[in-house]
């Protein structure tokens, strides 16, 4: 193309067909470059414009008005195959040029910019294998992070119940699930701790109950650390499915658990490592799946097995306490059953009391009425005794009566004893006269000795006085076949404590008590010196087989006890053995009576349904003084009471005078010893007891002689002179109801 | 005289005997003794006994006049008379006896004689001031008048 058809050619003529061939294929391609040269650079042009990116726009600019300009080229060539204008070879060689200086341009940029494009690539590059590491770790935290919710989640589950079983199988299950493993055991210490035992598993529904024995090697590997460790599958712990065949088998794990005991824990210390026990826990992948264990999945085993400890505990502890708490509410329920079975028994025993007391005591009411009203009556002497017996034993039976009532009431500590002014000797001559029949049946003699300076009058409780000493010389009289029995009464003085068996005993006396000894020896049966302390015991019985007498069981000597204790004195028994007889010594403190009292107090009459007589209705008395001015007074005093009085002045008269009827006798014994020897002949005259008046003596002798004289004599009286009206209707009304009357001097 | 003057008079007199020691609380009770059956009973009592004490006295000087003095005999006498003077409630006439009692059983001869003395001296006081009380008794029975209460009030 480049080739210039002038003048001077003398070639050969251009032949047009083969030529014209050539020019043809030329002038395509080169319009087909053309078309090219410029959809090149459209094509960049729509990539410039697609990615922003790209930062070597410039670059691709050039390229493309070089191309362009190439194209130009091309294009305008296609005018210079034929014969062209001075203007077509103008734009040619512009054209030309133009592109020629583009793509120098374009080369020089070149050589800059190659090595950047290059490191682009490596970059690139660098970030692709950046992205992928990244991705890879990412894949790791997201599995830990899983790890992480699963360990959560299975502490959640194990902490969600305090039940052993569900802690332990609840983590089999969860570990089981979250690692895929195809077998998890547990393992727990026997009783013995010498062996392990298989507790549960995963798979396996019923374990059998292997055992393994904890000493073995792979076990205290196991136990001597606190992280997962791994075994071998053929370790006896690991045994657990049966090997079929040729699988390989998983890798297994084991871990220790824990086992806190409450005692482990102390407040400040966190429990020790020495004294703790381990169960196992043995973890196996599935077999063939060429898995291994990862050093997550380790730690979390660790951990769970860490909760399970805790759980476990905390599990015990609860345990603990609700059984304590169940305990204690079974020993409530028991203990309130038997309070309320208590409560009831007491209930019960007190109304039978009441009931039997209220039964008991209606019969001895009508009793003791009728024979009251009986004595009123009109009876021979005989008749009189007898019915005088019935009172008697009828009052001492409702005392008995109300003493069984009083003995509870003496432990329930509810006892109070009455206290008021009576005469001791009284005391003792009623139970002097209700001993005497059975003692003389017994033929049993029976002795009284009353000391001189005991006070004629004391304050006290004169009833349970009474039965005590009935009591004691009842049992005396029970137990003697035969011999004497001797009761003896002084007053006690500080030296006779000394003496007395009972070191323990510092009574103290004053001005307004004293203290009463009484004694009452007896020559019967005796008793062995080892059945003395039983003999205080209620119902208990003496073992003695030796003796065939009555047998000595019952309240009596107990009840004597409670009432010495409650009138503050003490009681004991003495005897040097069987056969050899027996003592009974009892102190009380009873009271003094004021001496202003006594003329008051000393003359009120009892409350056993008597009163008060002002007018004496006719009582015959004699009274006998050779004093003519008193004989005057004292027959004055008893006409103003309103008895028939007969005064006689000498002892012969009185004899003389003296008849049945005169039921006092008020004899005067200032005068010798006539008056004694008249209440000796009077007693004489009248045989039987109940005939013959009541002897009193009058006398103005503040002597202790004279009054015992008088009680020696049988007198049954004695009233110190001067008499005034109120102490003789006092000292009539006491005579006539207790028919004896000593009064203190 | 009127009558509650007469009274009042009786009243005085009367507190006057107990408080010179002449009769004490017995001779009350004697009063209280007399009652409507018993009218004189004090007056009849009081004239016993003084007729007893004279015979008393009697025996007693010639017994302590004996050139042997039976004490024993002295002492029952003494002892009667002590006897009836307390019944009545002539209280120093009974405190001489107590005395004389004691002298006895010292058969102190000149202090028995003494003391009979001194007995023989209060009856006759004690004779004369009841006798006053029982005229001026009478005088107020005989006004119609009644005679008051006595209350030991000291």
């Amino acid at each position: 193309m480049w080739f210039k058809a002038p003048e001077s050619c003398n070639c050969i003529e251009p032949q047009w067909p083969a030529d014209e061939l050539l020019v043809k294929y030329q002038y395509i391609s080169d319009f087909f470059i053309a078309l090219a040269y410029f959809s090149i650079p459209l094509e960049l042009i729509y990539f410039v414009k697609k990615s922003a990116v790209f930062p070597y726009r410039w670059v691709l600019v050039q390229f493309g008005a070089f191309i362009v300009l190439c194209g130009a080229t091309h294009l305008i060539n296609l005018w210079t195959f034929t014969i062209h204008t001075r203007t077509v070879a103008i734009v040619m060689t512009a054209a030309k040029v133009l592109t020629a200086v583009v793509s120098c341009i374009t080369a020089l940029m070149l050589v800059h910019i190659i090595p950047d494009l290059l490191s682009v690539k490596t970059r690139e590059l660098f970030l692709k294998n950046k992205a992928a590491e990244l991705d890879r770790e990412m894949g790791l935290i997201r599995t830990q992070e899983e790890t992480g919710r699963h360990v959560r989640m299975l502490t959640h589950e194990i902490r969600s119940t305090l039940d052993r079983h569900t802690i332990l199988k609840t983590t089999l299950i969860e570990l089981g699930r979250t690692l895929a493993l195809e077998e998890c055991a547990l393992w727990m210490p026997t009783r013995t701790g010498l062996e392990l035992q298989l507790a549960y598993t995963l798979r396996q529904q019923n374990p059998v109950g292997y055992t393994v024995p904890i000493h073995l090697p792979v076990i205290n590997q196991v136990f001597s650390s606190n992280r997962a460790v791994k075994i071998s599958p053929n370790c006896p712990v690991a045994r657990l499915r049966p090997h079929t065949g040729k699988y390989m088998p998983g890798e297994v794990v084991a871990v220790r658990v824990p086992l806190l005991n409450l005692s482990n824990f102390q407040i400040y210390d966190w429990p020790e490592v020495s004294t703790r026990s381990y169960a196992l826990m043995v973890l196996m992948l599935p077999s063939d799946s060429a898995r291994q264990w990862h050093v997550h999945e380790l730690e979390l085993v660790e951990v769970v097995a860490d909760q399970v400890a805790v759980a476990l505990s905390h599990a015990a502890i609860l345990e603990e306490s609700m059984r304590a708490r169940n305990m204690l509410m079974e020993q409530n329920v028991a203990l309130d059953l038997a309070r309320r079975e208590a409560e009831t028994a007491i209930h019960a025993r007190n109304d039978f009391l009441a009931v039997m007391n209220h039964e008991m005591r209606t019969p001895m009411h009508a009793i003791i009425a009728l024979s009251s009203l009986l004595q009123e009556t009109e009876l021979t002497a005989e008749q009189r005794l007898m019915v005088e017996t019935i009172l008697k034993s009828s009052n001492l039976l409702a005392t008995l009566i109300n003493d069984v009532l009083d003995l509870s009431r003496l432990e329930d500590g509810s006892l109070q004893l009455e206290t008021t002014t009576f005469s001791l000797h009284s005391v003792f001559r009623e139970v002097l006269s209700l001993i005497k029949p059975v003692a003389s049946v017994k033929k049993l003699s029976l002795t009284l000795h009353l000391a001189s300076d005991l006070p004629a009058y004391a304050v006290g409780d004169d009833k349970r006085l009474m039965q005590t000493i009935l009591n004691v010389v009842g049992n005396a009289v029970k137990f003697s076949k035969e011999g004497s029995i001797s009761i003896s009464a002084i007053v006690a003085k500080p030296e006779s404590f000394k003496d007395a068996r009972i070191p323990e005993f510092h009574p103290v006396s004053s001005d307004n008590h004293f203290y009463l000894r009484v004694q009452v020896k007896d020559s019967g049966s005796g008793i062995h010196p080892q059945d003395i302390p039983k003999l205080f015991t209620k119902f208990a019985q003496s073992q003695a087989v030796t003796t065939k007498g009555p047998a000595g069981s019952g309240l009596g000597l107990a009840i004597c006890r409670r009432f010495v204790n409650l009138m503050e004195g003490h009681i004991w028994i003495e005897s040097e053995g069987i056969g050899k007889g027996c003592t009974v010594t009892f102190f009380v403190k009873l009271g003094i009576p004021d001496r202003s009292n006594e003329s008051k107090l000393a003359f009120a009459p009892k409350v056993m349904g008597n009163h008060v007589t002002t007018n004496f209705g006719g009582l015959k008395v004699l009274v006998m003084d050779d004093n003519g001015v008193n004989r005057s007074v004292t027959k004055g005093l008893l006409l103003h009471l309103g008895c028939d009085v007969t005064a006689a002045g000498s002892s012969e008269e009185c004899l003389r005078i003296i008849s049945p009827e005169h039921r006092v006798v008020f004899m005067d014994v200032c005068t010798g010893l006539d008056g004694y020897e008249l209440a000796i002949r009077i007693q004489e005259k009248f045989k039987k007891r109940q005939d013959r008046p009541l002897i009193v003596a009058l006398t103005g002798n503040t002597n202790k002689v004279t009054k015992e004289n008088c009680m020696r004599v049988g007198m049954d009286g004695l009233i110190l002179k001067p008499v005034s009206v109120d102490k003789m209707r006092g000292v009539l009304s006491e005579l006539l109801e207790h028919r004896v009357l000593f009064e203190a001097i | 005289m009127e009558v509650g003057q007469m009274q009042r008079q009786w009243l005085d007199y009367t507190r006057s005997l107990f408080i010179e020691g002449f009769l004490d609380g017995q001779f009350l009770q004697l009063e209280q003794l007399q009652d409507d059956n018993n009218p004189d009973f004090v007056v009849e009592v009081v004239s016993l006994f003084f007729q007893d004490s004279h015979k008393l006295l009697n025996d007693l000087t010639i017994a302590l006049d004996q050139k042997s003095v039976d004490f024993k005999k002295i002492d029952a006498h003494v002892h009667q008379l002590k006897g009836s003077s307390s019944s009545i409630g002539a209280q120093r006439v009974k405190n001489c006896c107590i005395a004389f009692r004691n002298f006895c059983e010292e058969q102190n001869t000149d202090a028995c004689l003494k003391c009979l003395h001194q007995v023989k001296q209060e009856c006759c006081l004690v004779k004369n001031k009841l006798e006053t009380l029982f005229r001026l008794e009478q005088q107020i029975m005989a006004a119609g008048g009644s005679i008051p209460m006595m209350e030991l009030s000291f």
